[in-house]
């Protein structure tokens, strides 16, 4: 593959189709620019703020602009965790994923045996992530089959109360963002 | 199509390999392939629907057992030469022999930003929206040869329109080469049972985006 891809580029450039500086600028914000810091910013933001997180749920591409971040999202839409509901993204077709705000998608998340299972058997895909749901949570499944995207909104941990925005940030895992865990515990972060 | 990647439901895959802290890309051509796919797809000759279908149109058994990036290689090659940007016998010897073909536009260093930001997908239709949130929709049980992003396990079954999304680029269109046709988009949603059987999980709701040629009145 290594090679084939090295030829590829090759042709490319000689040809005058790729600027190869083009080339590593892309690579560079998806290995240093976007990921799931910015959804994380997202959430702590939304933990203390209630009017941002309304505003959020209700407009996601305007509010996430809002906060500057460095790539533009569109067609978002911000799904909220609670007591009583459990959302979980998948996309069975390929491997549609909120990048502008998660980065890149992990290997598990195209893997087809997620693809293949979320929809199907989403309790027991959670608890491979080792997330045990109550018998009497909802869990809806999110299949993004069109250019919709998703971000879940994790619940705020117990115990974070005084926690500054910085610090609640690092309390949000890039897979409670996709809804295949839970944001960490305080007692998690000694 | 019935593709094998049209992965919704199927059994025998094998149990989930979570990790975190993995770097982005596990090998360094996996970022240049990434790359390559979004500078390409920034000259304007054809869109996001047309590289899944051209992932989709690759063999099933090559589709099974090439990497995640190796299939973005495959297509792209597939794209470049059925564009007439690159013939088969330069992917052969790794170097140009022919001259260039014309682009729309070239992605700059400049310009990166610009394919950093998600496009958006709304474009407007004179027809109004046929359904409205809460209205019971079946969806149509259809398998068109070419590309779709209907899934299988959700063709033929009732449920209800939670959100109308409005008019979106259809794929099914574009990836045929008939252009956006624009066609408004709800969110679906169905209870397992609807989908899996009496025995799913009461518990569990799954929802798609349909667009509406996708759906009739139940």
């Amino acid at each position: 593959m290594q090679l084939r891809v090295r030829a590829l580029e090759s042709i490319l450039t000689e040809k005058g189709y790729v600027d190869p500086l083009a080339l590593d600028a892309i690579v560079e914000a998806f290995e240093h620019q976007i990921g799931p810091h910015i959804g994380a910013r997202i959430v702590a933001r939304a933990w203390i703020d209630p009017d941002f997180k309304k505003r959020l749920l209700r407009d996601a591409d305007e509010e996430v602009r809002s906060l500057g971040v460095a790539a533009r999202a569109t067609h978002l839409q911000v799904l909220e965790n609670t007591e009583r509901l459990h959302n979980m993204v998948v996309c069975t077709l390929c491997s549609c994923y909120p990048w502008e705000v998660l980065g890149l998608p992990p290997a598990w998340y195209k893997s087809f045996a997620y693809r293949s299972r979320a929809v199907v058997d989403p309790r027991g895909v959670l608890a491979e992530f080792g997330v045990a749901l109550g018998g009497n949570i909802e869990i809806r499944v999110w299949d993004s089959t069109a250019e919709v995207r998703y971000l879940v909104l994790p619940m705020r941990p117990a115990g974070t109360q005084a926690w500054s925005e910085q610090d609640l940030a690092a309390l949000v895992t890039r897979d409670s963002m996709i809804g295949t865990g839970l944001a960490r515990q305080p007692s998690e972060m000694a | 199509m019935n593709g094998v990647h049209d992965l919704g439901g199927m059994h025998g895959f094998g149990s989930i390999e979570a990790e975190s802290g993995k770097p982005v890309f596990s090998a360094r051509w996996e970022g240049r392939i990434l790359a390559m796919t979004r500078s390409m797809g920034y000259c304007g000759l054809w869109n996001i629907d047309i590289f899944r279908s051209a992932r989709e149109s690759l063999l099933p058994t090559i589709y099974l057992t090439t990497s995640y990036y190796g299939r973005w290689l495959l297509a792209l090659e597939d794209l470049l030469v059925r564009y007439g940007l690159v013939a088969r016998d330069e992917l052969a010897a790794g170097r140009a022999l022919h001259p260039p073909g014309a682009l729309p536009r070239i992605l700059t260093r400049e310009r990166v930003p610009a394919v950093l930001a998600r496009a958006s997908f709304e474009r407007p239709t004179a027809a109004p929206a046929m359904f409205r949130p809460g209205d019971r929709v079946r969806t149509r049980n259809i398998h068109p040869q070419g590309h779709t992003r209907l899934p299988r396990y959700a063709r033929g079954h009732v449920g209800w329109v939670e959100q109308v999304r409005g008019s979106h680029v259809y794929p099914d269109s574009v990836a045929a080469g008939r252009g956006e046709d624009p066609k408004w988009l709800y969110t679906v949603v169905f209870p397992a049972a609807e989908l899996w059987g009496a025995s799913a999980d009461p518990t569990v709701r799954v929802s798609i985006e349909a667009w509406e040629p996708y759906l009739e009145a139940a």
